[in-house]
């Protein structure tokens, strides 16, 4: 049993760290920055140990269920700061501290030597500290402030070397696009605080998420049925469009492979495991909201089927090994949402927790490459295997994962979703679930073809020159030099620093899925009872949505399409022929530049939208009226503001005398208006 | 008299002795730290005097300490309402204290008596805030004036001087002014005590038409409220503002500004709320008028200045429109929210205390070194003294009333309590309030703008002493606090407005 200071200590630590190393180690200077990095490890290390307690002790049928504290009284509606510790939370902290302990301890290596190193690790505490108070919250008004500071703290990790233009405008682009999706919640949460009367009389805080639960849960149920219909489905929107915004999925999804421009321990921990997960996490929270809906759930789940296929095929053509991941996470984030649309709230939930641990993984392996090669261009490398095998070996674990090969943790969970699909148990129509299986199944395919490309690419065949070769490259072709590619090649293996942390997530990513296994496992933890992971996320919910009994024949089609997919890219880009210099698919034409551009979105969003239709028509109809009518109405007031400042101070002559007299014309003209007028 | 009358009144003597004190200490040390540190610490003994009553006064239930058969029952109740402007002026005069560390060291002599007549005036504003009763509340009032009006002209120039000079005669006539008021008040009830004068005003029959009841009526509120005026720097009365401010220590004008003022408001509350609770229909529209007219001169004629001390006078006299925007918003009897205006006011005045000072410690400590209070001068401040130029930027947002500062949680309060009196007169005067808001933040920026975007004429980097620092700092937290969470202070607020409802 925690106490409840114990808890706010998971996230206090954090914050202290930040705050220390901002305000002390950095003024010290580069002498101390070192300090800074061991500060971030301890407070997220003992920030770790406390989470698994927590979710050890509420596995155990531990309740914690602490008052929260009030901050602001407005009536009948209450913004209060407190924790909200449900399964979902327990989980989501255990991976966070977790997958970040692991990622400041790998950064030691890879940021050794960076100028800005203190800078660095207070830009992860901060991020490290708002991510765990999104998780904790419980007020809306809470976890949108955290919400924000976690987009912030992500805004300055893209951006961290900034003085890299690309960095600076990937860092603006994220900042910009996620914002679109975020007034979408900032709506929903006005909204909930416009129905706080109606909250009040059921004795409901509008702004108390376990109080939202009840409220739209229908009256039949043992609600209180006051959110439904309509309004309860733009409430669902709203907050879909923030956890779209943040979690990459179609249209918003154009942020994030730009958003590989920061450091790539950044990437792994903002980009793959944590934040773009609190998209997944937010519509998770409040799954009994959306639940009620069918027409909602229906759009969480096809937009998520689409994205995650559509993500896929742009993963086909890109040639940075980080851009890759990067799909691939909007992919997967994908595969989440559709199993929150289709109802499989413990599957998607399952697969976040695992997609954490390989997907962390594979981005540490990126880093680690591009250590080695000194660019992240696949086109550039290959034949790493032999120089850096501890790499490779734990790339190939994540990949397997990730492509969900039995019995790797990825298989577990994507599996389930698949299962979960198809069996279409959930509020939506069962065509409708079927149709989001086979997305999901064709995701499937591209997903292990993209995959083995990238393992092909980079770690088979023969090297081919690295960062060396490429900036040689650019430079006869006459373009200005890629960022983030030096000239330092030094194939061999990263430092212990770097793979000791890639082991462990690799360890993680081999067996997390033994944690929701349908057969009760004996480990060295003792007795993982049966599905027991997707069980605890069940017990969250009031009516708990259970686990189907495994299913072998998904399994088998699953791991067949998956292992087809592999064969594909091993004809493609290694045997019978090696890869030499031209990338096969390139051969595709048409198909292969549309999707090399990305499907032409990013120039439809900054040169149509923006540019167009923003920047020429609506933006100079406001400068218009703001010039002649609004500039027109302040400058009159100012002007009126001005004279009658001037004028009124000729009355401050300065001469005492007048000032009672004045004063006295005052209480003079009081007495008579009040006869006239009394 | 009694122990316990003793007991009652002894905050008020702890800091009147210390006032002494200081003087005589000032006779046997030259070392003016330790007359600082003096006068601060002696601070401790009327704030734990003041912390005694509060804790007797929860354990005990009552509304108020002072009991039957005390000396001074119906003269000054100690309440909670006494209690929160103890504590709102002690902590005040403390800061001012603190930050004149600097500015006593410049003078040659009468550095104890600086203090002194400064500890006295804060005695006669905590008296003012307990006065119940006609007598009381004048004694208290020239207790707070006078030793103001010494202070005013402390320093040896002629701006000092003629500052001192326009306070003193300025306020003796609305000293006189008033007391023609309380004399009329006294000859239509008779009694200068504010519970009996309220009895007597709700039994006395309305004649006619005519507003408060009778043309004495009329002349007593107008008279009374001249001297208030002068007191809370409302327009049309708030003519000597400007021309003290600029001329007079800067330290004194960051006292004057807050505590005076707040003491003032005090007063205001207590005579209307309880004296003239039977006429509220009548004065609030009287209030509302003056809360127009100060806001709105106020901020016009900010505008126009360059001497930011005199733009501060002008700031005042505004900030004072806003207040009584709270005093004018009486709500109906009986309403449950009824302690709404009341309260807001004090949010308010604690709001305007902590921006304030904050704005006055940067603007000593600037005026301090570069010797000058001309706008102008403060370019390139953010250069020069990054942590002054911050803090008193950080006081001018929150004077403008942006978030998440102090001011601007009271100014949602305020307006709120004068929305929900429901009056359209009163939506009006908050719509006045919001227009003047915005003009406000015109003269308030361009100090900002002057001091982060001008470049410096001079490169010196100037700083205070740390008892300033602290202080400074001190004020900016508090400031950010009150915006940030201000449900402490604002339950602390709604206690103490409520005793203004159960005297009436």
């Amino acid at each position: 049993m925690l106490t409840e200071s114990l808890v706010w200590a998971i996230f206090l630590l954090p914050v202290a760290s930040f705050l220390l190393i901002g305000l002390v180690i950095r003024p010290l200077g580069p002498a101390f920055a070192k300090s800074a990095g061991y500060i971030t490890i301890a407070a997220l290390g003992i920030g770790f140990i406390l989470s698994v307690w927590l979710l050890r002790s509420s596995a155990h049928g531990e309740v914690y269920d602490f008052a929260p504290y009030l901050w602001l009284d407005l009536g009948s509606a209450a913004i209060e700061v407190g924790l909200l510790l449900d399964p979902l939370t327990n989980v989501m902290l255990v991976v966070v501290t977790g997958v970040s302990l692991m990622v400041q301890i790998y950064s030691m290596g890879y940021m050794d030597g960076d100028e800005s190193f203190a800078r660095y690790y207070a830009y992860m505490s901060l991020f490290s500290a708002s991510m765990i108070g999104l998780v904790l919250a419980v007020n809306v008004v809470q976890m949108y402030v955290f919400w924000e500071l976690v987009g912030l703290s992500s805004y300055l990790l893209i951006g961290f070397w900034h003085d890299r233009p690309s960095a600076a405008a990937a860092a603006k682009k994220a900042f910009i696009i996620t914002r679109i999706g975020d007034v979408g919640f900032l709506l929903a949460i006005i909204y909930l605080f416009f129905q706080a009367d109606g909250f009040a009389a059921h004795g409901l805080n509008a702004l108390h998420i376990p109080h939202i639960w009840e409220a739209a849960a229908p009256i039949a149920a043992g609600g209180a049925g006051i959110v439904a219909g309509g309004a309860l489905l733009w409430l669902c929107l709203g907050l879909f469009a923030g956890a779209a915004g943040k979690s990459g999925q179609f249209p918003l999804h154009t942020w994030l492979p730009d958003a590989m421009e920061g450091p790539t321990p950044v990437s792994a921990l903002i980009h793959a495991a944590t934040m773009v997960a609190a998209g997944v996490f937010l519509v998770g929270r409040f799954f009994p909201v959306f639940a009620e809906s069918e027409t909602a759930m229906m759009v969480v789940a096809l937009i998520g089927a689409f994205t995650a296929v559509f993500a896929a095929t742009m993963g086909l053509a890109a040639n940075d090994i980080k851009r890759v991941m990067a799909y691939s996470t909007v992919s997967q984030l994908g595969y989440m949402m559709a199993a929150l649309g289709v109802g499989a709230y413990n599957a998607a939930l399952f697969h976040l927790f695992t997609h954490a641990f390989f997907k962390a993984l594979l981005f540490l392996g990126a880093g680690s490459v591009n250590h080695a090669a000194g660019t992240f261009n696949m086109m550039y490398m290959g034949g790493l295997r032999k120089a850096m095998p501890g790499t490779y070996w734990l790339t190939v674990i994540g990949a397997l994962s990730l492509i969900g090969i039995f019995p790797l943790a990825g298989f577990w969970s994507k599996d389930e979703i698949l299962l979960e699909s198809w069996l279409a148990g959930g509020p939506v129509p069962a065509a409708i679930s079927l149709l989001v299986f086979a997305m999901l199944l064709v995701g499937v395919l591209l997903t292990a073809f993209y995959t083995f490309r990238m393992v092909h690419l980079t770690f088979h065949g023969e090297f081919r020159g690295g960062g060396e070769r490429e900036l040689h490259d650019t430079e006869e072709a006459g373009e200005p030099a890629p960022t983030g590619v030096t000239h330092h090649v030094h194939l061999g293996e990263s430092p212990m620093v770097m793979v000791i942390p890639m082991g462990i997530l690799g360890f993680s990513a081999v067996v997390a899925g033994w944690l929701a296994n349908p057969i009760g496992v004996n480990s060295i933890f003792g007795l993982i009872p049966s599905h027991w992971l997707t069980e605890y996320f069940a017990s969250g919910l009031h009516d708990g949505h259970h686990a189907p009994p495994f299913s072998i024949a998904i399994a088998i089609i699953s791991n067949a399409v998956a292992i087809g997919g592999i064969g594909l890219a091993v004809l493609a880009y290694a045997w019978p022929r090696p890869f030499l210099a031209t990338d096969p698919l390139s051969r595709g034409g048409i198909l292969h530049t549309l999707l090399a551009q990305r499907y032409y979105m990013d120039d439809l969003y900054e040169g149509v939208i923006v540019g167009r239709v923003f920047y020429r028509t609506v933006a100079a109809i406001t400068d218009w009226i703001d010039r002649n009518i609004v500039d027109g109405i302040v400058g009159l007031v100012g002007w009126v503001s001005r004279n009658m400042g001037s004028l009124l101070a000729l009355a401050q002559n300065g001469q005492v005398q007048t000032y009672p007299l004045i004063a006295a014309a005052g209480g003079l003209l009081i007495i008579v208006l009040y006869l006239a007028f009394g | 008299m009694t122990a316990y009358d003793l007991y009652l009144v002894s905050p008020y003597l702890a800091l009147a002795a210390l006032a002494m004190l200081v003087i005589v200490a000032d006779l046997v040390t030259r070392r003016t730290g330790l007359l600082v540190g003096l006068a601060f610490v002696g601070l401790a003994a009327p704030a734990a005097l003041s912390a005694w009553q509060l804790a007797d006064l929860t354990s005990s239930g009552a509304s108020e300490l002072t009991a039957e058969g005390s000396v001074i029952l119906y003269t000054l109740s100690i309440d909670r309402f006494a209690l929160f402007f103890n504590f709102l002026i002690l902590a005040a005069v403390g800061l001012v204290v603190l930050v004149s560390n600097d500015y006593v060291r410049r003078m040659e002599r009468l550095q104890g008596e600086y203090f002194g007549l400064m500890l006295l005036s804060a005695t006669g504003m905590m008296l003012l805030a307990a006065a119940n009763e006609l007598i009381s509340i004048y004694i208290a009032l020239e207790l707070t004036t006078l030793p103001l009006a010494a202070l005013a002209a402390f320093l040896p120039n002629a701006r000092s001087s003629e500052a001192g000079m326009k306070f003193l005669i300025v306020g003796a006539i609305s000293s006189a002014v008033m007391l023609y008021g309380m004399a009329l008040i006294y000859g239509f009830t008779g009694s200068t005590r504010l519970d009996e004068i309220a009895m007597a005003l709700a039994a006395s029959p309305q004649s006619g038409p005519l507003p408060f009841g009778s043309m004495a009526v009329l002349l007593a509120v107008v008279l009374l409220l001249a001297g208030f005026g002068f007191k809370m720097s409302a327009a049309p009365f708030q003519m000597w503002v400007p021309d003290v401010y600029e001329g007079a220590p800067t330290p004194m004008v960051a006292f004057l500004s807050v505590a005076s003022k707040a003491a003032a408001f005090a007063l205001v509350l207590r005579v209307f709320y309880i004296g003239f609770d039977a006429l509220g229909g009548d004065w609030w529209v009287l209030l509302a008028g003056l809360a127009a007219l100060s806001m709105t001169i106020g901020n016009l004629v900010a505008i126009a200045q360059r001497n930011i001390k005199r733009m501060f006078g002008y700031s005042t006299i505004a900030h004072a429109g806003y207040i009584l925007v709270g005093v004018a918003a009486v709500a109906t009897v009986g309403d449950e929210s009824a302690t709404f205006g009341p309260s807001s006011v004090l949010f308010y005045l604690a709001a305007y205390t902590a921006a304030n000072l904050t704005a006055f410690f940067a603007i000593v400590c600037i005026g301090n070194r570069i010797n000058s209070d001309e706008i102008e001068d403060y370019a390139g401040m953010l250069r020069r003294a990054p942590f002054l130029a911050i803090a008193l930027a950080l006081a001018l947002i929150a004077l403008i009333g942006v978030p998440p500062t102090s001011i601007f949680i009271a100014k949602i309060y305020i307006f709120a309590a004068a929305i929900n009196t429901g009056e359209s007169l009163m939506t009006w005067l908050v719509i006045i309030g919001v227009v003047n808001s915005v003009v406000s933040a015109y003269y308030y920026l361009r100090v900002i703008k002057v001091m982060f975007l001008q470049p410096a004429i001079h490169t010196e980097r100037l700083g205070g002493s740390w008892p300033v620092n602290v202080a400074l700092g001190v004020a900016a937290l508090c400031m950010i606090w009150l915006g940030v969470a201000p449900g402490a202070i604002l339950g602390v607020a709604e206690q103490a407005a409520v005793v203004l409802l159960v005297g009436g």
